[in-house]
């Protein structure tokens, strides 16, 4: 749950859970367990192919899903079953509120369901008098606990052993030991009374099956059987995304379901209940069944252009098992009810922007999230959509608004920074880095050194430097980025040396600004479309062979974002689509099309290691190429653990969350250390900013260089 | 290799990784014998419901005292089989029933079912549910032992989806998918077999 009143409050409960010791080491075990669990799940099956069929039936489904929710009621009604419809959380829980009374039913058993979190069920039937007890051991331990989830599989993955000893001694009256298999007994027991004696079932729904009326469900305990079959009435509430048409579609997802939440091949039971079946409690001997569906929103989410892909949501809670922020402060620290990356976007939708507007920040962008989703949601992006939205709602806060007013005029921007440069040197104390920043700066940024400003920007040095060719068989426009033009122009030019060596013209335009990405991470949407107009404009697209950029997220944000932000203008589109179909980034130009060899590089077996940028690994779906150079290179390739986790820098989320950012390179360079490599190679001046920084603050001898850096140092 | 003995062996190899007992077996007969030999051979504490020896709760030990010695429940059985079961189970002294599971829900030692179908590449049992007395067998036993004829058996869920399909029709259904005994990890994530379902899955492959 949520309810940090602002954002300093949500920062201090960060720190709490930063410090809880428990929960750390959990989550830790779990995101590396969780990794190779998965991967063996999936072995051999094709598993972007079942993604974009998941996706393609998902998006089917909800384009219709008033027609299923038809072909549903009349399927299921026939054979007796009540069928609601409630527009809102409220209205879910008066209806089943109802339902009861009439019944007079007394007891209630849940399986559970991530719809009745969401309406908050319990506290309504409580209110009425009614007793309900969750009966997934997760769900019991956390209502007992006065809690909510905090994973949507695995709802009490941030409580001890310990913990839940003590808990189960207050419920039974009885000294517990700790030991887990006997807690679980006793769970057993305590909990195969409540079925006994409980009059109404209610369980969620995985599908709701147009075809037949069905309803499964996937569950591992057997709760939802039990309390699906013991009482005279059973309750399922599902949301209205939840609509399927075929048993058909419903196997696919199962398929993926599993497999993605936990490593499983299948969960123990898939129970396909189809209307009110025998029963004996009852007193005609037949169950009284009601399926109820919820709306709160998803009706409208389904005709959203841009949103409505959130109804894809299989519940797995993958998105959440790979965030590296819900690796290191759990689910009550990112989501609501709805918990990781989607939680971040539902929260906002389900539960509105107060409880929202802290969470939505919390997004590091890696891109992790989105190449684990099931139904292939654009997870990251639509975060950052519901940031933006939420600042243009509530008012944008001054930070991001100056930041937005001085991207948006690059003679403005590059002013600024030349003079940083000129006023920097009391600080940098005549080093490479800002060693004495002014506290207003430097808060919480101790974790790591800050870069100072280059003595001349790589534009103003690039006249010299052009590689002057004839007869060149590519031209490439190169897009700098602003760190490798005014704080790692050694960069830029290490690749113009190698570009250079095989014969390639380059041109930097000179109007070339930042590509847009820290205004749009921090929800100033009308700055990122404003500089992406000008890069376009800037490079002419038509006039190069390729746009070459050493900065992974520049390059990730060039080639998905702008077409994104600015294709959908008919003034811009093509010209968009051309920028975006050339940037290219430097470890694929250099392999993939330079296709360098051996020969070329005087190769001295440094032992060297290697972190993958997450907008190169992910965001571009480049691995190969620049492991496959540092073999061409002579370099001795070590390679280290979680190459691919974020190494927390995320632009300005490392300013905004130093505490978390601090933690997450702290892994990674734990990781990177451990290989016994003294090079550590990249692709992206941010993440060296980041790398490099810690290092130099730790005092550790350990060397960081772009991959050009290290290609250009090794050319014959 | 035959397709049939292929499938086996994938099937039994995947039931076996989420710790179902798989065991061959030559006749009908052979699956009877076995079941009631691990009825008899269950510990004489375990006739007590899973979780009797641990402290509970007053009302919740209550529930112990429900049992009236070792039970098999076999519901939906063809009679003849059903008596062949019976004979056997009362030859060592425990009790066989085709019904009356709502008089134990306390639990019992037994339930015995014959799967309508398996799925090999996901080890998992399709078990017709309609009857609520199999069901509550199949989900209150502390064992369950199911007979899988091996000639139904199929590769992939796909193969599965039509007669999950007719068995969803023409009136009220209840289908069950069962892979393994219940399960959970949801203390620490450390896998617990046997929550509110069967502690124990024994999996017969009778081969027809």
């Amino acid at each position: 749950m949520q309810n940090a009143r602002d954002l300093k409050q949500y920062k201090g409960e960060l720190t709490g859970a930063l410090h809880n010791d428990f929960l750390r080491g959990a989550m830790d075990r779990f995101a590396v367990a969780y990794r190779a669990a998965r991967a063996n799940a999936f072995k051999g099956m094709d598993l972007d192919g079942l993604i974009a069929e998941i996706a393609k039936g998902k998006d089917e489904a909800m384009a219709r899903m008033d027609e299923l929710l038809a072909e549903f009621t009349s399927k299921a009604q026939a054979l007796g079953v009540t069928v609601h419809v409630a527009k809102t959380a409220h209205e879910a829980n008066e209806i089943i509120g109802r339902i009861a009374q009439k019944a007079n039913v007394k007891r209630v058993v849940k399986s559970k369901s991530m719809t009745a979190e969401e309406t908050l069920l319990n506290h309504h039937l409580e209110d009425l008098g009614l007793e309900v007890t969750e009966t997934d051991l997760g769900e019991w331990i956390i209502q007992l606990r006065h809690e909510g989830p905090t994973h949507m599989v695995m709802p009490a993955i941030h409580l001890s052993r310990d913990q839940v000893s003590d808990l189960f001694s207050d419920v039974t009256g009885a000294k517990q030991t700790n030991d887990i298999q006997k807690l679980v007994k006793v769970a057993r027991r305590e909990l195969r009374r409540k079925y006994v004696e409980a009059d109404m079932g209610i369980s969620g729904g995985n599908f709701a099956i147009a075809e037949t009326g069905t309803i499964a469900l996937c569950t591992n305990e057997g709760n939802a059987r039990l309390v699906t079959t013991l009482p005279r009435v059973h309750v399922a509430l599902v949301g209205l995304d939840k609509l399927t048409p075929s048993i058909n579609d419903a196997l696919r997802v199962i398929r993926a379901l599993p497999r993605n939440a936990t490593g499983q091949a299948i969960t123990s039971y898939v129970s396909w209940i189809t209307g009110p079946g025998e029963c004996q409690s009852s007193a005609n001997g037949k169950k009284e069944m009601h399926v109820v569906f919820l709306d709160n929103g998803r009706r409208a989410l389904a005709k959203d252009p841009m949103f409505s892909q959130v109804l894809r949501c299989i519940r797995c809670g993958a998105c959440a098992n790979v965030c590296p922020v819900y690796r290191l402060v759990g689910g009550h620290q990112l989501g609501h009810i709805y918990i990781g990356a989607i939680g971040l976007i539902l929260t906002y939708f389900y539960h509105g922007r107060d409880k929202a507007k802290n969470l939505v920040q919390n997004c590091i962008n890696c891109g992790a999230c989105k190449a684990v989703c099931a139904g292939g949601i654009d997870l990251p992006r639509l975060i950052k959509e519901v940031h933006a939205r939420i600042q243009d709602e509530e008012g944008h806060p001054l930070q991001s608004t100056l930041l937005a007013k001085v991207l948006k005029s690059r003679k403005l921007f590059h002013t600024l920074l030349r003079s940083a440069k000129a006023v920097q040197r009391p600080i940098t104390g005549g080093t490479p880095y800002l060693r004495h920043l002014p506290m207003i700066f430097a808060k919480d940024q101790g974790f790591r050194a800050l870069p100072a400003i280059a003595e001349t920007p790589f534009r103003d040095r690039f006249e010299a430097i052009r590689p002057r060719v004839s007869g060149a068989k590519l031209k490439v426009a190169l897009f700098s980025g602003c760190v490798q033009d005014f704080v790692y122009p050694e960069q830029a030019e290490a690749a113009v040396k190698i570009l250079a060596r095989h014969n390639v013209e380059v041109v930097f335009p000179m109007d070339q600004s930042c590509c847009g990405l820290p205004v749009q991470m921090m929800g100033e949407r009308e700055a990122s479309r404003s500089v992406a107009e000008q890069n376009v404009a800037a490079f002419d697209p038509a006039g190069c062979d390729y746009i070459l950029t050493l900065c992974a997220s520049c390059a990730s944000h060039l080639k998905h974002g702008y077409p994104d932000i600015l294709g959908k203008d008919p003034r811009q589109a093509v010209k968009v689509q051309q920028f975006a179909d050339k940037v290219i980034d430097f470890s694929s130009f250099v392999h993939d099309v330079l296709k360098v060899k051996a020969e070329s590089f005087a190769g001295d077996g440094k032992k060297t290691t290697y972190h993958a940028p997450c907008h190169l690994c992910r965001g571009l779906g480049v691995t190969e190429a620049p492991r496959a150079l540092m073999a061409t290179a002579g370099l001795n390739y070590l390679p280290a653990e979680e190459e691919d986790v974020c190494c927390g820098f995320g632009g300005t989320y490392s300013m905004k969350f130093p505490e978390l950012s601090a933690e997450l390179l702290k892994k990674k360079l734990a990781n990177a250390e451990s290989t016994g490599a003294e090079l550590l190679l990249t692709d992206c001046p941010g993440c060296i900013m980041q790398l490099r920084g810690g290092l130099e603050a730790k005092g550790s001898a350990m060397k960081v260089a772009h991959v050009a850096e290290a290609l250009a140092q090794r050319l014959k | 290799m035959s397709e049939t003995k292929r499938l086996v062996e994938l099937f039994s190899e995947k039931a076996k990784l989420v710790s179902a007992f798989v065991t061959p077996v030559k006749s009908l007969d052979e699956a009877l014998a076995y079941t009631v030999d691990i009825c008899e051979k269950k510990d004489a504490c375990q006739i007590l419901m899973a979780g009797c020896e641990f402290e509970l709760s007053v009302p919740a030990s209550a529930l112990c005292d429900f049992k009236p010695g070792k039970v098999i429940v076999a519901p939906d059985l063809d009679p003849d089989v059903f008596a062949s079961l019976k004979a056997c189970s009362e030859n060592k002294g425990i009790h066989c029933l085709p019904d009356g599971m709502r008089k134990f829900l306390g639990g019992i030692d037994i339930g015995f079912t014959i799967a309508d179908a398996g799925i090999a590449e996901t080890g998992t049992l399709l078990i017709n549910s309609r009857s609520e007395e199999l069901r509550l067998a199949t989900m209150l036993c502390e064992v369950h032992v199911c007979v899988l004829r091996a000639s139904t058996l199929r590769e992939t869920s796909w193969e599965a989806e039509d007669m999950v399909r007719a068995m969803s029709k023409d009136g009220t259904g209840y289908v069950a998918f069962v892979t393994g005994a219940s399960r959970t990890a949801d203390i620490e994530r450390v896998l617990a077999i046997g929550v509110h379902g069967p502690l124990e899955l024994h999996i017969l492959v009778l081969e027809d």
